[in-house]
């Protein structure tokens, strides 16, 4: 099947409070408090200065900006046969050329773009629909959560590649957002799940039966008590939703259900595969690509350390 | 208990039922004709055999049959144990290709992904615990799970493989071998198997390292481990039990995992032309091949489920925990 | 047995430095006597008593000795001090809600402690079973699961796991908090009556309900910002406190048979002083009634009757 495209630090097989930051928010009864203003400072104060989260925001940056400017050097189409074939890197072609003489840097710079594209698309509408069927699920709990369940449970079971074959098979031309639509209404479980554990365990908490006696509507409750109390984890869940996308995005590619237009780091690969490169020693084909997405995701998951460092007091060095 | 293991397996069931039908319906929904294909594949010129053949075909396979048929056809079948015939592969059962596949994805998955949990069970709990192994090797395991699958295969083919030479790379065995229980084939299939292998390992070894780390780590801060502490129990004991609360999760990911390796690892068996279940989705895809793909696409609904309502039940035996939960 | 604390200072190490949670403690807790420490939170309490068993990471043990029965307490060496724990020192701690291993059955994981610890279960076992009886648990109790008992029948199984090997030192802190009044009269006398059966040598019991260590300790001393403010014989703290803060804190107990009709309980106004670079003088100055300009000198702790002590320039002149 797929990568293990479920969080990799555990959150989505039990709720381990380990990714949570359930901060201790105070409440006044009857009114509704986000975290209050020192709270933030204080978690600013912390973002500043944490290594991990600002060596690997600087990580993410430096390729965004290599692809959302790099295209603008490199020309339109990547895909077009602008050198000698095969040939290696040098001061002309930065990351040499393919077996057809199309310009790698080229295709890598373009890669970026559609993988950064892919990664943010889907990780916020598997993120949305994860969170709204986690909330409701745990916050209604009953039927409604067993039917949910249940939902939650076949789209697990269902193999995805029989889907996105049907799916591929049918659309002739398929772009990237098709794509990103796909990931995303296939990544979201693990999400509803943590999710609902920890609605479940917030539910329980003093301030939302306060809530609940003043008299605030449903959505108010899950929005301003619920909500901002998980806020930190859900900003995290939509990192590593961001990895696990562009992860899956590659093998996707890889396989031949990608994009038909275009190019991606993981179409790349696929290319490379096909054409033998691995064969023919073209090393600089397929590490390139490869070795992208090994960094991009790398440094998300280490924001993600850092994030968590800075929300939850007990893990700073002091 | 019994309850609430009764009311789990009605979820399971209806799940179940559920699943299959969807996974009927899906390879139904792909466009091009079964018929067709076959039909081609004989190479017919001459018209009338054609639709002679077409005739014949259509009448096995139950196509002319309005779908509610079909479908409940397929139930009756299958609940004789008969998963049809294979259109790719005719006439050969459905069951019988799975079979002869199975064991060669579920011997490259299943150790893998064993040994892959115990390993990283083992290191994680160790840099719980170790600061400086911690600094070191925790970013390692990050890199390993944020890597690519298939770029890592790709890698350990082409240096173990194409530059230093010391594995084969491509299919499941030698092409000039057959499969029988020689220490000649066993050698060969060996050396076939063992990048496939340990591309596996250590893309999934990252990610239980990660786990398990933050999980021992969480246990060893928490009140019981202090209060153990307070009272002048060594370490050993409290990190033997945050060793075993931790693991809980741990298992039931394990299960997930599990579950789904019966769907075979598809990338895998790409990158080394590995012929595995994998494999046979690609053909079956190519050729139209309905039964097939809804045999395997059953396999591991089965396998998912059956390997979901084990964990639950042993993680109720194992973590007294849930049982409070059952009584209320 | 007998304690003494001289001059004990301990801090709190954070990003933005020292927080000075114990700041010069001197106090002695004579045998078979229980004592109570009573404080508002962030009064240095807590600390105070996990300094004298196991202090966390980030303290540090700066300044000052303890002594028990005569012999150094090396409380800034933790491994130095697992000797004397349990067998001591013993605890029973804040969270002794969730002090037990929720995956073990309460008997195991007390006979693998207590092996840990290098004696024979089989030794303490019919010892633990008196005690059970002691604290009204039910024998069966050790075949449960900890998720299996009631907030007071865990309370009192902590109590009965921490003393178990009759230390000669036990600290209670915050034992009645969680729960209900008539468990914390349960809990409060359980307490009281191990001592009386000289199961516990001495006690400190850590609390901020004065009306509880009024029960059942024989002096009460007040902490105030990491420092002492009066230390007496209970009837003599309630009924005749020398020191504002207690004066303050015993006028504002609720009586029994008196109506507040149309008057508010009164507490007392502010907070206590960041102890991260605390101010100079005397720390209740700020919310002292009393206070004049000597008080920006710190009064120093000193005995004004008999076993009676204050630290304010007031109570002393």
């Amino acid at each position: 099947m797929t990568q293990q495209n479920t969080d990799p630090v555990g959150a989505d097989v039990e709720p381990t409070p380990v990714g949570a930051a359930t901060s201790e928010v105070a409440t006044v009864p009857g009114v509704a408090t986000v975290h209050t203003a020192p709270v933030r400072r204080e978690a600013l104060y912390f973002a500043r200065r944490n290594k991990k989260l600002l060596g690997g925001l600087a990580v993410v940056l430096v390729f965004l900006l290599l692809g959302l400017l790099g295209p603008l050097f490199t020309g339109d189409d990547p895909l077009a046969y602008v050198g000698p074939p095969s040939a290696s890197p040098s001061g002309e072609w930065l990351f040499g050329t393919t077996t057809f003489g199309q310009d790698v840097f080229a295709q890598f710079v373009h890669g970026l773009r559609a993988t950064f594209f892919v990664g943010v698309v889907a990780a916020l509408i598997s993120g949305v629909l994860g969170m709204v069927i986690g909330f409701t699920s745990g916050y209604r709990g009953g039927l409604l959560d067993e039917i949910l369940n249940m939902v939650t449970n076949i789209v697990l079971v269902l193999p995805v590649l029989a889907v996105l074959m049907v799916v591929v098979a049918y659309l002739e031309v398929r772009s990237l957002t098709s794509q990103a639509i796909i990931i995303g209404l296939y990544n979201w479980p693990w999400v509803a799940r943590a999710v609902r554990a920890q609605t479940l365990s917030l539910r329980a908490r003093e301030f939302v039966d306060l809530a609940k006696l003043s008299g605030a509507p449903v959505h108010r409750i899950i929005f301003r008590e619920i909500a901002p109390n998980m806020a930190s984890y859900l900003f995290m869940v939509f990192i590593l939703l961001f990895g696990g996308a562009v992860l899956f995005a590659a093998t996707l590619d890889f396989i031949g259900l990608g994009p038909t237009d275009g190019t991606s780091l993981g179409l790349m690969l696929n290319q490379a595969k096909q054409w033998s490169a691995m064969n023919l020693g073209l090393w600089w084909w397929f590490i390139p690509p490869g070795l992208g997405i090994t960094v991009i995701v790398s440094a998300m998951y280490i924001m993600n350390v850092g994030l968590d460092e800075v929300f939850n007091p007990k893990l700073r060095e002091s | 208990m019994g309850r609430y293991f009764g009311r789990k397996l009605g979820i399971y069931v209806l799940t179940f039922f559920v699943a299959v039908t969807i996974n009927w319906i899906i390879p139904r929904f792909m466009p091009g004709d079964p018929v067709r294909t076959m039909v081609s594949r004989a190479g017919l010129q001459d018209p009338a055999g054609v639709a002679a053949m077409r005739e014949y075909y259509t009448n096995l396979f139950g196509f002319d049959l309005p779908i509610w048929q079909q479908y409940l056809n397929f139930w009756g079948e299958l609940l004789q144990g008969n998963f049809g015939t294979s259109l790719w592969a005719y006439p050969q059962p459905v069951g019988s290709i799975i079979l002869a596949a199975v064991p060669y994805t579920l011997g490259l998955l299943l150790p893998a992904i064993l040994l892959s949990w115990w390993a990283g069970n083992k290191f994680g709990a160790y840099a719980a615990r170790k600061k400086v192994l911690d600094n070191t090797v925790l970013p390692v395991w990050y890199v390993l799970t944020a890597t690519p699958y298939m770029w890592l295969a790709i890698l350990l083919a082409w240096a173990l493989g194409k530059v230093a030479g010391i594995f084969p790379v491509g299919r499941s065995f030698s092409a000039s071998l057959q499969p029988e229980w020689s220490w000649l084939f066993i050698n060969d299939l060996i050396s076939h198997w063992f990048l496939p292998f340990l591309s596996l390992f250590l893309v999934m070894f990252g990610g239980w390292a990660i786990g398990m780390r933050n999980l021992v780590i969480y246990e060893l801060e928490a009140d019981y481990a202090n209060y153990l502490g307070a009272l002048g129990a060594p370490q050993r004991l409290v990190r033997r039990y945050a060793f075993r609360n931790a693991l809980l999760p741990q298992v039931t990911g394990l299960a997930l995992q599990l579950g789904v390796i019966v769907g075979g690892q598809i990338v895998t068996e790409i990158v080394f032309d590995y012929r595995g279940l994998g494999y046979l989705v690609l053909q079956a895809i190519n050729a139209n091949d309905l039964f097939l793909l809804q045999g395997i696409f059953l396999f591991i609904v089965i396998g998912v489920l059956v390997a979901n309502f084990i964990i639950d039940i042993v993680y109720v035996l194992v973590d007294p925990r849930t049982r409070v939960g059952m009584s209320a | 047995m007998s304690l003494r604390v001289e001059d004990l200072e301990v801090h709190y190490r954070t990003l933005r430095g020292d927080v000075h949670a114990l700041d010069g403690v001197t106090f002695s807790v004579a045998d078979g006597e229980i004592m109570g420490l009573v404080g508002e939170s962030g009064s240095g309490k807590t600390t105070l008593g996990k300094s004298l068993i196991r202090m966390d990471g980030r303290m540090r043990h700066v300044a000052g000795s303890v002594t028990l029965d005569g012999g150094d307490l090396p409380i800034g060496d933790t491994a130095a001090m697992n000797r004397f724990r349990f067998t001591d020192v013993s605890i029973v701690p804040q969270y002794a809600m969730s002090a037990m291993n929720p995956t073990r059955k309460i008997g195991k994981m007390i006979r693998e402690l207590v092996e840990s610890r290098k004696i024979r279960f089989s030794t303490v076992r019919e010892e633990l079973d008196r005690r059970l009886d002691l604290v009204g648990l039910d024998r069966g109790v050790l075949d449960r699961y900890p998720i299996e008992l009631s907030g007071g029948m865990k309370q009192r199984m902590v109590m009965v796991i921490s003393t178990l090997l009759n230390p000669s030192l036990l600290i209670a802190d915050e034992v009645t908090s969680a729960l209900d009044v008539s468990t914390q009269r349960a809990v409060a006398l359980a307490l009281a009556s191990f001592r009386d059966h000289e199961l516990v040598r001495s006690m400190i019991v850590i609390t901020h309900d004065v009306s509880l260590v009024y029960q059942i300790a024989d002096t009460i001393t007040v902490m105030y910002a990491g420092r002492l403010a009066e230390t007496a014989p209970t009837p003599v703290l309630v009924s005749a406190p020398k020191h504002p803060y207690t004066q303050l804190l015993i006028s504002s107990l609720p009586e029994v048979g008196i109506r507040y009709d149309g008057k508010r309980l009164t507490g007392i106004a502010g907070s206590p002083p960041a102890l991260l670079d605390p101010p100079p003088g005397c720390r209740f100055r700020d919310r002292c009634p009393l206070a004049f300009d000597r008080c920006a000198e710190q009064p120093p702790f000193v005995e004004i009757a008999e076993n009676h002590k204050v630290a304010c320039w007031k109570a002393t002149s």
